[in-house]
């Protein structure tokens, strides 16, 4: 299929973009394969660069032969086009509609997209299960990488290799893999190595209406406990069940959010939509289980097996959000990236079928959510209360909320690590990683007040303690200025202490030098 | 001292407000003005309640004791089991009446005795000087005149002696439209613009009824009208409701009708009058003081409270005034009904708004000594100070104090100070130790003899300026200068944890940016003194490091231990309550389970059934958190 069969008028003049607290611009609107592209043609004039993979939603108003379309995107940024003559805002508006809706990954951007940056690291090789499970074997011997996923038959939604207890052989995985929610057998999540506590997680055991049982399924389980010791299953479904008893049980476990955030989608302003949803609700259950599960580890010396229904969603929040409050190496740039490749890309969370759409689109919802952008949250709530414990700054988390859900590289397209294998990926696209893992993009990302804390870190829950996001929610809808300013202002203080410090360090240093050199100096005091 | 039933009650119990099940025993002293529990561990500091004692409550006995829960005037809620109903009884009684005082003798200023000498206090009183800030303000001028029309109190005993009125207003006209005011509270400045000669004045409502005029009124209106040589009108601003307005008509009251004076613009800018705000307050306070709250039980009583609203309707009325003197550059006449609830915070929000001088430590100190104290807020009656009518209590300085931190949120580099200083100011308002804010009217407080007897809040404050100083600001800003265009978009609102959940200390940012970015500051002045030293390489050889600038890292790394942060809210006063030391809560399972929601969660024993122990919280290394609220 060409892009040009969907792009009806390629070009047009005289066009006026609007957006929330910036000037207008009029000029020219273009329409590429992958972008909708407005340019004043004006030196230093902003331009626009829209992927329609951001594009969540298209309106068209009319007035008199003046059309404007109403484009809202899935970063939740609204903005407006005036263009001239009725034809052309249809044409634009279907073409626009059709390319953001084209659902063949093989089209995407990121198959186009050639790096204008060096690349020193490339991405995709960064986080290997393999690298991941070197580290492991740093501090234990009980555990085992498997390959009994390797052509993905076992799992599907699981990498090939995974981390076992090393006493359970690949035959009875295969048979626990039988007995839980899409083959997803308990695999290791996290190992807490102050304790030797451990963290795993898995599908829904299928134990159907009659209790069926699985001696296999509970010969790995207590394969992960030390003699003696307890363990704790977390179910997240209760919660959410709890919190809609309304709503029907099975389904997506990630139904919830789904609903409730698309509930008021007619609101203009997005803030009604966000407090309509419960979203705060949800950020306090998730972030309240996440503190549950990592208390069980560091305080009850307890392991843990968390689970939902697919354990593709709430359960990854949960086991990410406990190793961000358990593991400062996840508070870093490098960690997190780590923690997003281990616990969301790895371990199978959805991503092209959860942020096909976002808040705006007016389609029934399939199999969207903001699962993962819950847990930006989250991980942004914490981030609040313990400012100076993130070697990233709120800006990278935004960034990477972005480009979850529209990018030009190719770390989150796909399902698995399968569907990504059969893509070649790799091979094909950029890593998301190879671009931030560059010293530019990296002090961009850097919080400035970073001091390495390594302590386990409680967050509050109370609803006092949880506050809007509005780096996300309300970025379009707010001007920042002033922030910004007291952002810069921060930076500053900071920058100048530390031009001092070194000041001071080298005419130390100085001195000592002449001090050694010199012993006539001493007797000229 | 003979309110005391029962001066010494030892093995009280107090409860943990967030997990009931972790208390603290000990011994609870009453003295003539302060409340004082001794923990039974050793090394355990005590907790100071002040005089804020603002309702005790006492409730049904159980087996393990009698029930008292004591409510502050600072919004900290204290639960003391006290374990024989005969003593519990005691205390209710000698609390009940040692928190609602007959006589102005029986406050705290009045004994409290720092060791100052008697010069040094009188210059506490003269810290703060009105008359330099109206000089500040280019004031007298041709076009304002100060005048002495209301010495001894003669015209209107609520205001001040001192009052600032246009250079045309003689003492007849003055006197004349006083009496058409209620209270006699006539128009007068309170702030002047001298780049546009733009003013805000303020008065109490005209007696105007359904049809009576008062040619004296309408020429003191002319007056200020003309003392504004550009301007061809001027808006009148009644803050009120427009039905509560038209209902003061009807006992004679009312507002100004735009036929009988020339050339105002009217304006209804509807902020509810202090009974709606005082019920608001205390159903916000609910909601704030709920055991653990969902998401939902939060917001939407936070919402049905109507707090924000209010809030936001103070903000509103204040940019309206603001704009019209800075942008049109027209004068402004506010007023409500008797002028010194609404009128003081819009006055205040208003010039806080407009000159960045407001918005420095001793800006903020200035502004209420002029719009609240010198103007006659009813202190004394709305912040309860003395037994009295509970209809006249009212948080409106609580209001203003919440609108600058709102302002402060949205915008970080403009103000001087942080949210420390507001708070502590808040504290004083209520804790009587200054003599400050005794009495309604500055009538009251010379008969009083304050400044004779008592301290000054304000020369405190200054002296202990390096707490409160906010490390973004600079006077050099863009931020910082002209007026301030805030938005007032509903989500632009937040709830203010520090203030009303200041002792909840579980609930803060366990690391605090600011404290980091002060202590920062601090290390770079000494870097900077040590490089101007170093360049005199005489001194240069004996260079040593300064003990704090090289400790600054150590310090902040260990921000998130609990002592840390319940510390960043205690001031240096001896008096001011001490947040409860390690009083960040525990995770029991016991209070897990004990509670719905957590019980939804899940948690399956795989093994063994023994219960989680409880002594891991106490592990030093790392602190708890208040998530078993859920």
């Amino acid at each position: 299929m060409e892009f040009a069969e969907l792009i009806k008028t390629p070009r047009v003049d005289g066009v006026i973009l609007h957006r929330p607290f910036m000037p207008t611009v009029e000029g020219t609107l273009c329409l590429t394969g992958h972008h909708l592209i407005l340019s004043s043609r004006q030196d230093n004039a902003e331009e626009l660069w829209l992927l329609h993979s951001n594009i969540d939603s298209i309106e068209k108003r009319f007035v008199g032969s003046l059309g404007s379309i109403i484009v809202k995107c899935k970063d939740l940024r609204v903005i407006q086009l005036d263009i001239p003559g009725m034809e052309e805002c249809f044409n634009i508006a279907s073409s626009v509609e059709a390319l953001s809706t084209l659902d063949i990954l093989s089209l995407m951007y990121p198959f186009f997209y050639r790096p204008m940056f060096e690349v020193i690291e490339d991405g995709w090789n960064s986080f290997l299960p393999e690298d991941a499970f070197k580290d492991l074997e740093t501090m234990t011997d009980e555990w085992r990488l498997s390959d009994v996923n390797k052509d993905c038959t076992v799992c599907p939604s699981y990498p090939p290799l995974v981390a076992v207890p090393k006493d359970v052989d690949d035959d009875t995985l295969r048979k626990v893999a039988t007995f839980r929610h899409s083959g997803r057998f308990p695999v290791l999540s996290y190992y807490h190595k102050k304790n030797g506590m451990v963290m795993m997680r898995a599908g829904q055991p299928l134990t159907g209406t009659n209790g069926r049982r699985c001696k296999e399924d509970e010969k790995l389980i207590n394969a992960t406990l030390r003699p003696g010791k307890r363990g704790y299953i977390i179910d997240t479904r209760t919660i959410n069940l709890a919190q809609q008893a309304k709503a029907r049980g099975g389904g997506f476990e990630s139904e919830g959010y789904v609903e409730s955030i698309k509930s008021n989608i007619l609101q203009e302003s997005l803030i009604k939509l966000v407090e309509a949803s419960n979203w705060q609700t949800h950020v306090k259950e998730i972030l309240t289980t996440a503190c549950l599960a990592a208390q069980c580890i560091d305080r009850e010396g307890a392991s843990v097996l968390v689970h939902g229904t697919e354990g593709t969603d709430s359960t990854l929040q949960v086991t990410s959000l406990a190793q961000i409050i358990l593991d400062p190496a996840c508070r870093t740039i490098r960690g997190f990236q780590g923690l997003v490749e281990r616990e969301w890309l790895q371990a199978g969370h959805p991503f092209h079928h959860r942020c096909a759409q976002s808040a705006f689109s007016n389609s029934k919802p399939r199999q969207e959510a903001p699962v993962f952008l819950l847990f930006l949250d989250c991980v942004w709530q914490i981030l609040r209360q313990f400012p100076c414990s993130f070697e990233f700054s709120e800006s990278f988390l935004v960034l990477v909320f972005d480009h979850a859900y529209a990018s030009q590289f190719g770390t989150f397209l796909g399902n698995s690590t399968a569907e990504r294998a059969k893509l070649s990926l790799p091979e094909k696209t950029v890593s998301l990683w190879s671009w931030v893992n560059r010293p530019q993009e990296l002090e961009r990302l850097t919080n400035p007040l970073y001091e390495a804390n390594s302590l386990v870190i409680w967050p509050s829950v109370a609803p006092q303690s949880l506050l809007l996001w509005e780096g996300v929610f309300l970025r379009w809808n707010r001007s920042s200025k002033c922030l910004d300013e007291a952002y810069e202002e921060m930076v500053h203080i900071i920058e100048y202490n530390k031009e001092l410090q070194n000041k001071v360090n080298s005419l130390r240093r100085q001195l000592a030098q002449l001090e050694t050199e010199d012993p006539l100096l001493q007797t000229l005091e | 001292m003979e309110h005391i039933r029962l001066p010494k009650v030892e093995n009280v119990r107090l409860l943990d407000r967030v997990s009931p099940r972790r208390s603290r025993v000990g011994t609870l002293y009453l003295t003539a003005t302060h409340t004082i529990f001794v923990e039974n561990e050793a090394g355990v500091r005590p907790l100071w309640i002040d005089i804020l004692v603002c309702s005790v409550e006492k409730q049904a006995a159980t087996a393990s004791g009698c029930s008292l829960l004591v409510r502050c005037k600072n919004f900290q809620v204290l639960h003391f089991v006290v374990p024989r109903e005969r003593e519990c009884h005691d205390v209710h009684l000698s609390l009940q009446r040692l928190s609602q005082p007959e006589r102005c003798e029986e406050l705290y200023c009045f004994s409290y005795k720092p060791n100052v000498d008697e010069a040094e206090r009188r210059q506490e009183w003269d810290f703060l000087d009105l008359k330099a800030d109206y000089s500040r303000m280019g004031l007298p001028n041709s076009l304002w005149k100060f005048s002495p029309v209301n010495q001894h109190y003669k015209v209107s005993d609520t205001y001040p002696a001192d009052l600032f009125v246009p250079q045309s207003a003689t003492p007849p006209v003055i006197v004349g439209s006083s009496k058409f005011r209620s209270r006699g509270r006539f128009p007068t400045l309170s702030y002047y613009s001298k780049e546009n000669h733009a003013a805000i004045c303020r008065s109490s409502q005209p007696l105007s009824g359904f049809s009576a005029r008062c040619l004296e009124d309408e020429q003191m209106l002319e007056a200020i009208l003309r003392s504004n040589p550009r301007s061809d009108f001027m808006y009148v601003v009644d803050t009120r409701p427009k039905l509560n307005a038209i209902a003061n008509r009807a006992a004679g009251k009312g507002y100004e009708n735009e036929d009988n004076y020339s050339n105002i613009k009217f304006q209804f800018i509807g902020i509810e009058n202090i009974h709606v705000m005082r019920n608001s307050q205390q159903k916000m306070l609910e909601v704030c003081e709920l055991r653990s709250p969902s998401m939902s039980d939060f917001l939407e009583g936070l919402e049905s409270s109507g707090w924000l609203k209010h809030i936001k309707a103070v903000l509103d009325a204040g940019i309206f005034i603001a704009k019209a003197v800075a942008e049109e550059g027209v004068s402004v006449l506010v007023h409500c009904s008797d002028g010194w609830d609404r009128t003081a915070q819009v006055c205040s929000v208003a010039s806080v708004l407009l000159d960045p001088h407001y918005r420095t430590l001793r800006g903020l100190m200035v502004l209420i000594e002029k719009d609240w104290v010198s103007f006659g807020h009813k202190f004394s009656h709305r912040c309860n100070h003395l037994v009295g009518d509970p209809k006249e209590v009212s948080p409106a300085i609580d209001q203003f104090l919440e609108s600058v931190w709102q302002l402060m949120e949205q915008f970080p580099c403009a103000f001087e100070f942080n949210a420390r200083f507001l708070i502590t100011i808040h504290s004083h308002v209520y804790s009587c130790q200054y003599g400050n804010f005794i009495g309604n009217n500055q009538r009251e407080r010379v008969e009083l003899r304050l400044r004779e007897r008592t301290h000054s809040l304000w020369s405190y404050l200054w002296k202990n300026q390096t707490d409160y100083i906010n490390p973004l600001y600079r006077p050099d800003h863009s931020q910082t200068q002209g007026l301030l265009r805030p938005s007032t978009a509903p989500y632009c609102f937040k709830s203010w944890r520090g203030l009303y959940n200041r002792f909840d200390p579980g609930m803060h940012p366990r690391q605090s940016v600011e404290d980091y970015l002060s202590a920062i500051q601090e290390e770079t002045q000494q870097l900077e003194e040590q490089l101007a030293s170093h360049k005199q390489v005489e001194k240069a050889v004996s260079f040593d490091r300064s003990p704090t600038a090289w400790a600054l890292g150590s310090d902040l790394g260990l921000a998130n231990t609990p002592q840390d942060y319940t510390g960043c809210f205690v001031t240096s006063s001896p008096c001011q309550p001490k947040a409860p030391d390690g009083s960040l809560v525990l995770l029991t399972q016991d209070s897990n389970l004990s509670n719905g929601s957590d019980q939804e969660s899940g948690i399956a024993d795989v093994s063994c059934r023994s219960p989680l122990s409880e002594d891991s919280t106490r592990d030093p290394d790392s602190d708890e958190a208040a998530y078993s609220a859920a």
